[in-house]
């Protein structure tokens, strides 16, 4: 069962406190949406739980995967899997290169072929294997994206506004993918979204991030 | 580690041969050469060097023609952008203009030779019909005593370059729309440049600029083709000095060298106080409102783009006699085109040719191989690490050599590699002529890779990450091949960029390494056009068979992945 438990006592540009005293945690299956207005360190929170927080910024607190506490670890030791609001597919890759990219290197090729099959088949993308990812359309490549995440074996999803830029039915079918797969994986999932559509059709608890007065 | 010292291995490659050029010039200059046996400072080259008859000549020469050509190109590129800006001339103009950027000063030297002399491809043209020549007429074209086909020369070489340089500023300014609200206040096209968007436009230009001075004052390729030689300019007689079989001319030549960087930091001066004193004296222009053109001014200021086309047009127009030539067995004066044709050049030729291709190609291979490895270490380094280095001082120290005039430290970083005894063996000489091209091939390197680098996204690096891969990893699988038009650009630069090389080639390979550069200015002096026809063809093409291989060979790299390449 995956756990994941952040707690950040303080966390600060310069001299601005963004965040302070906040803790959470969230389990295999488990949506956390944390909600705020930008600037209000929400994307933040998510790359120090990635590992990829600016050295500009100061934070002290911990991130903790399955009892493991993980902060001091390099962002490619966490398996945690970031999903930005572009999709990101490597533009020299065809779709099947960028979903085998993070997959395992312990896995057989078969074993790869036989796991990229499946799950493009599974989101109604069957025999994309080859395709050239500029040649998508934008629902295409944001599914691709969240495979791709999927296929890294992940021990948690972290989603900073990965809606944003869908147009509304898009962005209906592909929150409900997201749920759907999520689920099924058991992963702990952490939304950022300035959109309180996104995080109820997630479901799930919902945190507000706001300023923090002094 | 290695990682963390490139960008200090960079400044030390470049700044060495600079610094320690300077003092092998400067030392020289005051009588002190171990080597030689000048153990002693003293004035004695200096007043060798004012007792020399034609020095007045030169120095005059030398500053008129780096002036006039690069206040020409300027204005003319200026006049242009005026008249062509939002409309698709412009765009027919820059694609004339690039294959002129790529092509050697040399080669489009030989080619203005061929096209303008007395017994020309023009007067060819002309004659007798119009002229009624049968014979070439005893005109002096090219080398003319005010050195006017120099300045020609140089512009047509310059005017490109800049207009680039003024393009890739422009695109970061608000340019057409400032053009149609001064037009919509009642501007003229020329009136609203000149008053509303050249100043915004001009402080980008500055450093290009310097660098067209700097190489136009001591332009020595060009120079030796088109220039006057009674006397030739200061840095073509420094040049003869220091290659003088008499060694004791080394002294002359230093004081010479340095006399012309002295001439170059004049000139800067000149240059930056005409800069106060427009700024000073433009204030009312810019205000003085919108007047109705007259019917004339009106064609004038049409007519104001023409100069800049005509130095466009003959650059290429120049090329075209060079494969003529090339071909030719018999071609009597006013023939239009030869009246026998031949490979005989070529196949007669072959050997040294071939070896000059060689070392050409080699000395590209290696030269754009190693500034690349660098680039790329200090570019990745600062992408992971963050810079030490302040980042004003590094960039310019990073463009320097493209600024301080070749003939002002080139000759000391010789007399510098002579002492320490580094040019004996033929290693040696390869490796400082490699050392050499560095200077110029990095700089352009850094150029062609450092904003396609910086506008890498960040989040492709973080997603990679998350998908559990190491830096190295995302480094070779990722950027490289992401980047792989900006790296094939700026090798396509770089060999362009180092075909061009003459002096550097010529003075720390002591002559002896003969590429096309050396081998078509050698033989410039030399009677056959033929032959000279060969060699300025191969090093005009060259170049131009690097850049669109380097535009080409990502598109089929990755011809099944747009996303590479749009």
């Amino acid at each position: 069962m995956n756990e994941l438990r952040v707690s950040i006592e303080r966390l600060a540009l310069g001299e601005q406190t963004l965040v302070e005293g906040l803790e959470f945690r969230v389990a295999g299956g488990q949506v956390l949406s944390l909600m705020g207005p930008s600037g209000s360190g929400k994307s933040s929170i998510l790359a120090f739980v990635a590992g990829f927080l600016d050295p500009a910024f100061h934070v002290s607190g911990a991130v903790t995967l399955n009892g493991k506490d993980i902060t001091a670890l390099p962002p490619e030791e966490r398996h945690m899997s970031l999903l930005f609001q572009d999709p990101l597919l490597f533009a020299h890759m065809s779709v099947g290169q960028n979903l085998r990219f993070g997959m395992p290197r312990a896995l057989s090729r078969q074993e790869k072929a036989q796991r990229v099959g499946d799950a493009l088949a599974a989101a109604d993308l069957g025999g994309f294997d080859d395709r050239d990812p500029a040649r998508l359309s934008g629902g295409q490549k944001a599914r691709i994206a969240l495979l791709r995440a999927l296929l890294s074996e992940p021990k948690a999803l972290l989603l900073d506004e990965p809606f944003s830029k869908l147009d509304s039915h898009l962005r209906q079918s592909f929150r409900a993918f997201v749920r759907h797969r999520a689920k099924q994986a058991n992963l702990p999932l952490i939304l950022v979204t300035h959109d309180q559509h996104d995080a109820a059709a997630l479901g799930g608890a919902c945190l507000a991030i706001g300023p923090v007065q002094s | 580690m290695l990682l963390r010292a490139a960008p200090y291995g960079v400044l030390i490659l470049l700044l060495v041969p600079l610094l320690g050029g300077l003092l092998g010039t400067l030392l020289p200059a005051f009588g002190y050469l171990p080597a030689l046996g000048g153990d002693h400072f003293s004035l004695a080259p200096w007043r060798q060097l004012l007792a020399w008859p034609g020095l007045g000549k030169a120095l005059g020469l030398s500053l008129w023609t780096g002036l006039a050509a690069t206040l020409l190109s300027f204005l003319l590129a200026q006049f242009a952008l005026a008249m062509l800006v939002a409309s698709p001339w412009l765009r027919r103009l820059t694609l004339l203009t690039a294959p002129i950027i790529a092509i050697p000063h040399a080669a489009i030297a030989v080619g203005l030779l061929f096209l303008l002399s007395p017994s020309g491809w023009i007067l060819r043209l002309l004659s007798p019909g119009i002229t009624g020549f049968q014979r070439p007429p005893d005109w002096l074209i090219i080398g003319d005593a005010w050195g006017l086909s120099l300045i020609l020369g140089l512009v047509i070489k310059e005017l490109p370059y800049l207009l680039f340089m003024s393009l890739a500023a422009l695109s970061q300014l608000p340019a057409e729309r400032s053009l149609m609200v001064a037009r919509s206040l009642g501007q003229t096209r020329l009136s609203a440049w000149f008053r509303a968007i050249l100043p915004q436009l001009y402080p980008h230009l500055r450093l290009p600029l310097m660098a067209v001075l700097a190489f136009s004052l001591s332009v020595v390729d060009m120079a030796l083709i088109l220039g006057p030689n009674t006397p030739s300019t200061l840095a073509v007689q420094v040049l003869r000095w220091f290659s003088d079989p008499d060694l004791d001319f080394r002294y002359l030549a230093s004081a010479g060298a340095s006399l012309l960087t002295l001439v170059m930091l004049t000139s800067l001066a000149i240059w930056l106080l005409a800069e106060r004193l427009v700024r000073h004296l433009g204030g009312g222009f810019l205000a003085w409102g919108v007047h109705r053109p007259r019917p004339w001014g009106r064609w004038l200021e049409r007519a104001s783009a023409i100069p800049a086309w005509v130095a466009v047009l003959l650059g290429m127009m120049a090329l075209v006699p060079l494969a003529v030539w090339s071909l030719a067995r018999r071609w009597r004066f006013p023939d239009a085109l030869p009246s026998r044709w031949s490979l005989a050049r070529w196949q007669q030729q072959a050997e040294a040719l071939g070896e000059a291709w060689v070392n050409t190609l080699v000395l590209a291979a290696v030269a754009c191989g190693i500034s690349l490895v660098l680039v790329l270490a200090s570019l990745e380094k600062e992408a992971r690490f963050g810079r030490r280095l302040p980042r004003r001082g590094t960039e310019l120290l990073k463009y320097l050599p493209l600024i301080v005039p070749q003939a002002s430290f080139l000759f000391g970083f010789q007399v510098m590699a002579l002492s320490l005894g580094l040019a004996n063996s033929g290693l040696g000489r390869w490796g400082l002529v490699v050392w050499a091209h560095l200077l110029y091939v990095l700089p352009y390197s850094f150029i062609a890779l450092t904003l396609a680098y910086q506008r890498f996204d960040p989040r492709l690096v973080q997603t990679a990450q998350s998908l559990g891969q190491g830096p190295w990893r995302i480094f070779w699988r990722i950027k490289l091949p992401l980047l792989s038009p900006a790296i094939w650009a700026a090798l396509g630069i770089g060999v362009a960029v180092s075909v061009t090389q003459y002096l550097p080639t010529l003075l720390l390979g002591g002559g002896r390494i003969e590429t096309l550069a050396v081998e078509t200015v050698g033989r410039a002096a030399g009677g056959d056009r033929r032959v000279l026809a060969v060699f300025a063809l191969c090093q005009a093409v060259l170049p131009f068979v690097a850049l669109l291989l380097a535009g080409l060979i990502p598109r089929l790299q990755f011809w099944n992945r747009r996303g590479v390449w749009s």
